[in-house]
């Protein structure tokens, strides 16, 4: 009986992703071990690695299959002595509606399990069907359901013929219910051939084509301009999907305060000088300071750590900072957990890798997942001051600016200082004005006063 | 001094009226409801409900006539119209009393005599008694219904040319019977005095009797009935009736102008009904009116707002269900509820004759018409257990899909019992199924029921009992 490959879980959360790219070729040997696919999930692209070894017999998904579901047998391995003709049978069964739980050996085994990443993860693990390889973590008392998609069948099908991610329809039938009016609705705005195809690549002959959603093509003008159709990779639907939630959601309001750097950049300096030279060289930048200032304050602050859930708010002993990154098509936010926990010079050497990483598609799901505090520094653009749209579930985020020179008022007089204008961006659900300012101050005064953040 | 100012007045007491009434006074209203003769309108006393009674003991007497089919002996077997007659109208009365003691339990104004609009908000009542009554509402709500159509030369005079209100109500039966019109009344009719031993002719204008119902049903409908014995000619119309004092002589003309004339004793026309606009002072509003019913939009308002149609008044379907709900989703939008409007494709409609007729939705030529690619699928009555065991062998349903969605477009069923079964499909259909779920879902055995898993399965080609 051949082996059945089936699409790992590469996080607790995960329910689908795109199979990217086969390494193997049918009747090639695989080795235990042997990269043999890489799967692209939410924000990461990841390698499967054989789990047993044989001769590669059957690819059942093609390269490029978007929304491939967890535990899908995607491929079947001959083992040893087994020939070509042991493939009918497996290979109907593989394709059946319910392929068997049982299916021995999965070939890639999730990445270690990591249960539960900081307590947000949780937060969506109640939607996810538990991914075969990986025990689910066990969820918190008082995580919130799973959000049950409600439509009719009828209206599933059309969106499904139609390439709609139903998700982003809304429903005029009772209590919301997306119905066969909704997707018809839709379909002007949704819906378009993809140029690609018509240009002579044939559609992967996957499940379902990929969902196409091209801008919508609304002049005001009513002339037809002419536009470059860009298809969403999975990072952008995410992020689509997870801001417009926040935005529309969570209540947001907005904290600004200048914190004057100079004494920071000196010690910067100083810092940096100290340097040595080939291996163990170091260059800090302000955000590694601007990232354990946040995390010291959040514990000065632990109001200001939390998220909040329909039963109760969660509030966090420690401090895991995510920080955006802006990657191809994106971006992500890894995660320095722990970080008041840990020195600048360890937050500086982990962010490099991981923004390196990140920028490569090389990120472990629980490197981007759990964090209870994001940072956003748009300070290198020359951007003066900005505010950011919350991190779901995270309570608050902070929206870093540039460190210029201003005019300020010092003693009676003008002066010159490094000023950087940093905004809260804050739910006010978990979190209050006061909470929220207490922590803005608690940061300026480790911003303007570095040497307790090297404590 | 009686209360003269309401939220809303409902002028006719039919199923549409009564229903609103009680709904607004749900939602808190003070409602007031005039009638001027019966409660329950026409459907409770002179349609729906009558004739189930009277068609019910034609089905009894039937079942004993035919006892020995089932093991059984009956001797001496007959009937006394008078009684049969009389159930019919106790059904009827019983039924009207409930629907009084229901307004009066929700504390609705009952008004008897007759309502005329007065103007926008005005409603001047001719009460039974004599006085006149002005009274003021800001909604008003016209549930007038509609009565027979008569056509010229074809006018009922209620003694040998009868409408549903002198068919209901015999003295004797007539030996020979001319039914015009094949619609759900004239069929029902036919159906009745036909198992009760009249020799029953019925003429229909167009090409197929039951017109509202597909095409094979009907066919197969029209089967049993001249198994029956009734005479059918379609495609032909009565263009004279000579009468004598007893007996009426019908020139009958078919589509090729060949003629013949029958003599029978008595006449039902049953050429459909047109909606009671007359009188009731309409012209005093905005409202519009076109084709004999009053034109108001999905939420049932005319062109004079505050003033509202539902039911047979405001056009077909021409069914009290279809009444009842209008006037439900019409005072919820009074009440400020957001209500969703009626779904014009998805009422369901019964025939009480033997066989049984129900369907809702598409037709399968209807839906070829619309352009649409359809899977149809069909099962038998012959191949189910149930139908067997009840020695009801004749009868056939219907289901006819979307090819490319799957979408249920239509249900059609001929057969025993299948009024009771169409509910299935209504609540399928307004539940946006497709094939799929229908399949998956668990039909009871041994039911008539199962025919409809079975016509589903058909139509892809998945039955199991054929």
């Amino acid at each position: 009986m051949p082996i059945q490959i089936l699409m790992p879980a590469l996080s607790p959360t995960m329910t689908d992703g795109t199979l990217a790219k086969w390494h193997k070729k049918e009747g090639d040997a695989v080795e235990s071990g042997d990269v043999i696919a890489e799967i692209e999930t939410d924000k990461a692209t990841m390698e499967v690695e054989a789990a047993d070894e044989g001769t590669m017999g059957r690819i059942l998904i093609a390269e490029g299959t978007e929304g491939v579901p967890v535990n899908q047998v995607i491929a079947l391995l001959l083992e040893d002595g087994e020939d070509a003709s042991a493939l009918e049978g497996a290979e109907k069964a593989a394709t059946a509606p319910t392929p068997a739980p049982a299916a021995p050996a999965p070939a890639a085994p999730a990445p270690a399990p990591t249960p539960a990443p900081g307590p947000a993860a949780p937060a969506t693990a109640a939607a996810a069907p538990p991914p075969a390889p990986v025990p689910a973590p066990p969820l918190p008392p008082g995580a919130p359901p799973g959000v049950r998609l409600i439509a009719s069948p009828l209206a599933r099908r059309l969106a499904a013929e139609r390439g709609f991610d139903i998700s982003r329809i809304t429903g005029t039938g009772p209590h919301g219910r997306i119905v066969k009016r909704d997707i018809e609705s839709a379909a002007p705005d949704m819906g378009a051939p993809m140029p690609s195809q018509a240009a002579g690549a044939p559609p992967p002959p996957g499940p379902a084509p990929a969902p196409i959603q091209p801008p919508p093509p609304r002049v005001s003008t009513g002339l037809a301009q002419s536009h470059q159709e860009i298809p969403h990779s999975t990072v952008r639907r995410v992020v689509a999907q997870r801001l417009t939630e926040s935005k529309q959601q969570v209540p947001h309001f907005y904290l600004s305060i200048d914190c004057q750097l100079d004494k920071l950049l000196a010690l910067r300096r100083d810092l940096n000088a100290k340097s040595p030279d080939g291996a163990g060289a170091y260059k800090l930048s302000v955000n590694d300071f601007v990232i354990r200032a946040a995390a010291l304050a959040l514990l000065r602050v632990p109001a200001a750590n939390a998220t909040w859930t329909e039963n109760a708010i969660l509030q966090y002993s420690r401090p895991d900072i995510s920080v955006a990154v802006a990657i191809d098509g994106g971006l992500i936010t890894p995660v320095i957990e722990n970080a008041a926990g840990k020195g600048l010079l360890d937050i500086s050497t982990e962010m490099k890798g991981l923004a390196a990483r990140a920028r490569a598609g090389q990120l472990q799901p629980e490197e981007y997942q759990g964090g209870t505090f994001t940072i956003s520094n748009l300070g290198m653009y020359g951007i003066r001051e900005f505010a950011a749209i919350i991190n779901p579930p995270q309570g608050a985020i902070l929206a870093v600016g540039a460190g210029e020179e201003r005019a300020i008022v010092r003693n009676g007089a003008l002066a010159i200082a490094s000023v950087m204008t940093c905004t809260l961006s804050v739910d006010h659900r978990v979190v209050d004005g006061a909470v929220g300012a207490e922590f803005m101050a608690a940061f300026k005064a480790l911003m303007e006063d570095p040497v307790d953040i090297l404590l | 001094m009686a209360e003269t100012s309401f939220d809303v007045i409902i002028i006719g007491g039919g199923p549409g009226g009564y229903v609103t009434a009680i709904k607004g006074a749900q939602l808190g209203m003070k409602v007031c409801v005039v009638e001027k003769q019966y409660l329950g309108g026409i459907c409770l006393n002179w349609g729906c409900i009558p004739t189930k009674a009277l068609l019910r003991s034609a089905e009894i007497f039937h079942y004993i006539n035919h006892a020995a089919d089932y093991g059984l002996s009956a001797k001496t077997v007959g009937f006394d119209l008078k009684k049969v007659v009389k159930r019919s109208r106790d059904v009827s009365d019983q039924l009207s009393k409930g629907v009084g003691f229901l307004l009066k339990k929700n504390k609705v104004t009952v008004i008897e005599g007759e309502a005329k609009l007065n103007g926008p908000g005005k409603v001047e009542v001719a009460e039974k008694g004599g006085a006149n009554k002005a009274l003021t509402a800001k909604h008003i709500i016209i549930a007038t219904g509609a009565r027979p159509r008569s056509l010229p030369g074809l006018e009922p005079d209620g003694k040998l040319v009868w409408t549903y209100f002198e068919a209901l109500v015999p003295d004797k039966m007539p030996k020979k019977l001319l039914v015009i019109g094949s619609g759900a009344i004239g069929i029902e009719f036919a159906s009745f005095y036909r198992t009760m031993g009249s020799d029953v002719t019925v003429v229909e204008v167009l090409e197929q009797i039951l017109p509202a119902e597909d095409a094979e049903i009907a066919a197969h409908a029209r089967k049993e009935f001249e198994k029956q014995g009734i005479t059918i000619i379609t495609a032909a119309r009565v263009t004279g009736l000579k009468k004598t004092k007893v007996s009426v002589t019908a020139s009958i003309e078919d589509g090729k102008g060949k003629k013949a004339d029958i003599k029978i004793d008595r006449v039902i026309s049953a050429v459909g009904v047109v909606g009671n606009i007359e009188g009731i002072g309409l012209e005093t509003t905005k409202a519009k009116t076109d084709r004999g019913c009053i034109v108001a939009d999905e939420f049932s308002v005319t062109a004079e707002p505050g003033v509202y149609a539902i039911g047979d008044v405001a056009g077909p379907p021409m069914l009290a269900h279809k009444a009842e709900h209008e006037g439900v989703i019409c005072i919820e939008k009074i009440a400020g509820l957001s209500p969703h409007p009626i779904k014009k494709d998805q009422i369901p409609g019964c025939t009480y004759c033997q066989p049984q007729i129900a369907s809702v939705g598409l037709s399968e030529d209807a839906a070829k018409k619309a352009g649409l690619e359809v899977n149809v699928g069909r099962f038998p009555f012959m191949a189910n257990g149930k139908a067997i065991a009840l020695g009801e062998p004749d009868g056939l349903i219907k289901t006819v899909f979307d090819k490319n969605t799957g979408q249920l477009l239509g249900a059609h069923m001929v057969g025993a019992e299948v009024t009771e079964l169409i509910q299935g499909f209504v609540v399928a259909m307004g539940l946006e199924t497709t094939e799929e779920e229908l399949m998956h879902a668990i039909f009871p055995h041994p039911t008539l029921s199962e025919m409809m898993h079975e016509s589903v399965l058909d139509a892809y080609g998945r039955a199991i009992h054929i």
